[in-house]
């Protein structure tokens, strides 16, 4: 399995390489070496455990370390339901976080609040933060978890992580500001 | 056993309690408000009672409430009060059980607590009290104890709407869907 995906590694730069992208090469190592910040509140959580646990083994594509400081993390897992008193401490997590940063809504009550529509639960956690990626599923089998990693991962690689487009954007508007300033 | 002990209040306490019932092999007296103290202070010390633990307490709204099939009767009519308050007990040395109901109006939600008498009943109150309003005369530290303290109005009740939600924090950057309607 590792062989393959060294394999799979070597090829991939390869061809980034051919398409002379090689100022990509960061985005394309950091896609490898996400650091989760597991934000887990609820039932999901044991899902997330077989994901991580050797039998699914997300270490497979370099996610497995879970920290838990947000300033050693680049990647949110909100794993479980986010109630609304819950919402400020989600933010200053996500808040505290060192750019560039992926976030990922961990089943159906991370994604919409699921079944619980009413006075406690937030109807998603995009309520209060942006997401990168939705895994449906109640709870969602490690192989949907595995596949939004690898969505997110083509995400890393392209640039089109939330806080990867923001930073661009912020980019382009500073130098607008000092090209209209020179003149 | 049970029935001995709800027997033995109901004989001691004859104008407090206002009536008397049993619903799937538990027995229940219900107390009048004013005489919940002296009634619980009594079967907690009492050694034939001896109740030295609290199980639940929690409150019932009847707001809309209807029975089904069957004509009004004294267990419910249109002048039944909108909340029943319960409290659980239960004596570990004697084995048996008894369910306290008060009931109480809407236009007076008070009650006096049992906090002092058995400590549990602390959390189980301010619980009873954040969910639907009820205050407990007496209670050491009556505040809410699962909703925050900018949340408006009792979650519980029948009369707060379904889905209305009171969000201590939001994105600024979303944008506002027309078609979803929202309590405000």
């Amino acid at each position: 399995m590792g062989l393959e995906l060294s394999t799979t590694r070597l090829e991939d730069a390869a061809n980034w390489a051919k398409q002379s992208k090689l100022a990509r090469i960061p985005e394309w190592g950091r896609k490898f070496s996400l650091f989760t910040y597991p934000f887990v509140t609820a039932c999901c959580g044991m899902e997330f455990m077989s994901v991580a646990a050797p039998k699914y083994d997300i270490a497979r594509f370099g996610a497995e370390f879970p920290r838990f400081s947000p300033r050693q993390s680049d990647l949110l897992m909100i794993v479980g339901t986010i109630t609304e008193k819950q919402g400020p401490a989600l933010k200053r997590v996500y808040d505290q976080m060192a750019e560039p940063k992926w976030v990922i809504a961990f089943g159906v009550c991370a994604s919409t609040g699921g079944f619980y529509q009413n006075y406690h639960a937030m109807p998603g956690a995009d309520q209060v933060i942006p997401v990168d990626v939705y895994i449906p599923g109640c709870p969602p089998r490690p192989e949907q978890v595995l596949d939004a990693l690898i969505l997110l991962m083509d995400r890393i690689q392209d640039g089109r992580g939330h806080s990867q487009l923001r930073l661009k954007r912020d980019a382009m508007i500073a130098a607008q500001e000092a090209q209209t300033g020179d003149e | 056993m049970s029935k001995q002990a709800l027997d033995a209040l109901a004989a001691k306490f004859p104008s407090a309690v206002a009536r008397t019932g049993s619903a799937n092999s538990d027995e229940i007296a219900w107390i009048k408000r004013d005489d919940l103290l002296a009634v619980a202070t009594w079967l907690r010390d009492d050694p034939a009672m001896a109740f030295d633990s609290p199980v639940f307490c929690t409150c019932i709204d009847w707001l809309d409430w209807r029975p089904v099939g069957r004509p009004p009767s004294e267990h419910w009519n249109e002048s039944k009060p909108r909340f029943t308050v319960c409290y659980q007990l239960r004596s570990v040395a004697k084995k048996h059980r008894i369910r306290l109901e008060i009931e109480v109006p809407e236009n007076d939600p008070r009650l006096p607590s049992l906090a002092e008498l058995w400590p549990a009943f602390d959390w189980q109150e301010r619980e009873t009290f954040d969910m639907y309003g009820i205050r407990f005369d007496g209670h050491p530290d009556l505040r809410r104890i699962y909703l925050y303290e900018e949340f408006v109005g009792y979650p519980l009740r029948k009369d707060y709407p379904k889905e209305k939600r009171q969000p201590l924090v939001r994105r600024d950057d979303l944008p506002v869907n027309p078609l979803k309607k929202e309590h405000h």
